[in-house]
């Protein structure tokens, strides 16, 4: 049976993650290469790295860092932030990044995703939703949550995957930092209505989380960043708690 | 534990093998697997150097008809069916070993003379592509020796290959389908060795053992 996945989120600024981490042992905590492995060897199933940098020279650090990901990392990894048009889809898989993830970019030109799509199949495309709930229902917001879109959470998601999308990263903002629970019913909805696996983000607190986005939330992964980074919840007891929830995991 | 890898990168330094360059995606991601092993692949489309190989990898990520059409332009079809020494087929790589796929209609090279079909959903939760961490079971080949009952590895794909005589490893999503084949010096692989992690190492470590 296919697993549900286990997905740490790294946020990368000028090659080095951003968020410290309680990782004994680790020789260069700050080292997403380093700290990408020892996810790996935890049990992690997937990796997203997200450049936050805004530079131009950050972006040259950043395609670098992803090769030396590529080549010491042996699960796949997602990379986004700052992808903007196709040749940027090309740079990153070229330097050896399984998908991209994009996001506010793809709202602005739509058709961004079909064609990231069609030269690179729909397989390493990623779509991610930053959305909250407001009084007219979920709508998108732009540039991590500073700009509201006129948008709407189903209606874009919906769009994006008829347009080739491989897979929604859903981010409640509402949810996200809180550490109170995944945005579940919205999870559910947004996974009835899609053809395409649904990667849940924003809230985790605890391990109970995490079950409630498979159960509740009938999420396909769940990513998650602060828990992991400082050791809150590690990822093989993690996973060996929602086995015995009778979730399918890889352990 | 130090040692032993040591040891491995220096029994398969002096090893050739040759990854088939072709017009497919994602080449590099077995080129660097292969590194983490010892070893030092050559990626090349060139005829001599792939015949001179002690072992070949033909990986690929793209679409079936677009790459038998670059593979036939290129002779690379003969030689790949002419192959005498141990080949591991991956992903794509495997759909094209096989006589014919759905995807664009394509004739293939024909060394597993068995169909490559579409999934079809059968219920909502029947997402495709069949995308994650699924298992392997019923695993008869040298390329998993030493496996235990069950073991996960990562796949990515919209077609697949029915369980036939040559179906070296089963894997169940919408129906039972072929995750490994073997027939004589042909290997292949559904799922992506160089991305499953510890148990993806070991059946690229198998292969360069044959």
């Amino acid at each position: 049976m296919l697993a549900k996945r286990i997905i740490p989120c790294l946020d990368i600024k000028d090659g080095q993650t951003v968020k410290g981490t309680n990782f004994v042992n680790l020789r260069q905590a700050g080292d997403p290469v380093e700290l990408g492995k020892a996810y790996s060897a935890q049990g992690a199933d997937e990796l997203v790295y997200l450049d936050i940098t805004a530079s131009h020279e950050g972006r040259k650090t950043f395609t670098e860092l992803v090769r030396r990901i590529a080549a010491e990392i042996d699960i796949p990894f997602t990379v986004g932030g700052g992808i903007n048009e196709l040749s940027d889809v090309e740079r990153l898989l070229n330097a050896g990044a399984d998908k991209v993830s994009v996001n506010s970019a793809a709202i602005r030109n739509p058709q961004l995703i079909d064609e990231i799509a069609k030269h690179f199949g729909s397989q390493v495309c990623v779509t991610a939703i930053d959305a909250r709930q407001t009084p007219e229902g979920w709508k998108c917001y732009l540039n991590g949550g500073r700009v509201e879109t006129g948008r709407y959470l189903f209606e874009w998601a919906h769009e994006a995957s008829e347009r080739g999308a491989g897979e929604i990263l859903f981010t409640s903002m509402d949810h996200d930092g809180v550490k109170t629970g995944y945005a579940n019913e919205a999870l559910a909805e947004l996974s009835a209505r899609l053809p395409i696996p649904v990667i849940a983000s924003g809230g985790a607190g605890k391990k109970e989380h995490f079950r409630d986005a498979f159960l509740e939330g009938k999420a396909d992964a769940a990513l998650a960043a602060s828990v992991f980074h400082f050791g809150e919840i590690p990822i093989r007891g993690l996973k060996q708690y929602l086995q015995q929830e009778g979730i399918n995991v890889r352990l | 534990m130090q040692h032993y890898f040591l040891n491995k990168r220096r029994k398969f330094k002096h090893m050739g093998i040759a990854i088939i360059k072709y017009n497919a995606g994602n080449l590099f991601s077995v080129d660097y697997a292969l590194r983490r092993l010892g070893v030092e692949p050559v990626i090349t489309d060139d005829k001599e150097t792939l015949l001179k190989a002690d072992k070949i990898i033909f990986p690929g990520v793209g679409e079936a008809e677009t790459t038998m059409r670059h593979l036939r332009e290129n002779g690379l079809d003969r030689l790949i069916r002419d192959l005498k020494q141990p080949v591991l087929g991956i992903c794509l790589g495997m759909q094209l070993l096989c006589r014919h796929s759905e995807e664009g209609d394509a004739d293939c090279l024909g060394i597993f003379d068995t169909e490559v079909k579409r999934f079809r959903p059968q219920r909502h939760e029947d997402k495709v592509p069949h995308m994650g961490w699924n298992t392997i079971t019923g695993t008869d080949s040298k390329l998993f020796a030493g496996f235990g009952k069950e073991e996960f590895v990562y796949f990515v794909h919209s077609y697949y290959v029915p369980v036939n005589p040559h179906t070296a490893a089963t894997t169940d999503y919408i129906c039972p389908f072929s995750a490994a084949l073997h027939k004589d010096n042909f290997y292949a692989t559904q799922f992506h060795p160089e991305k499953s992690g510890s148990t993806g190492r070991r059946i690229l470590e198998n292969f360069l053992n044959l």
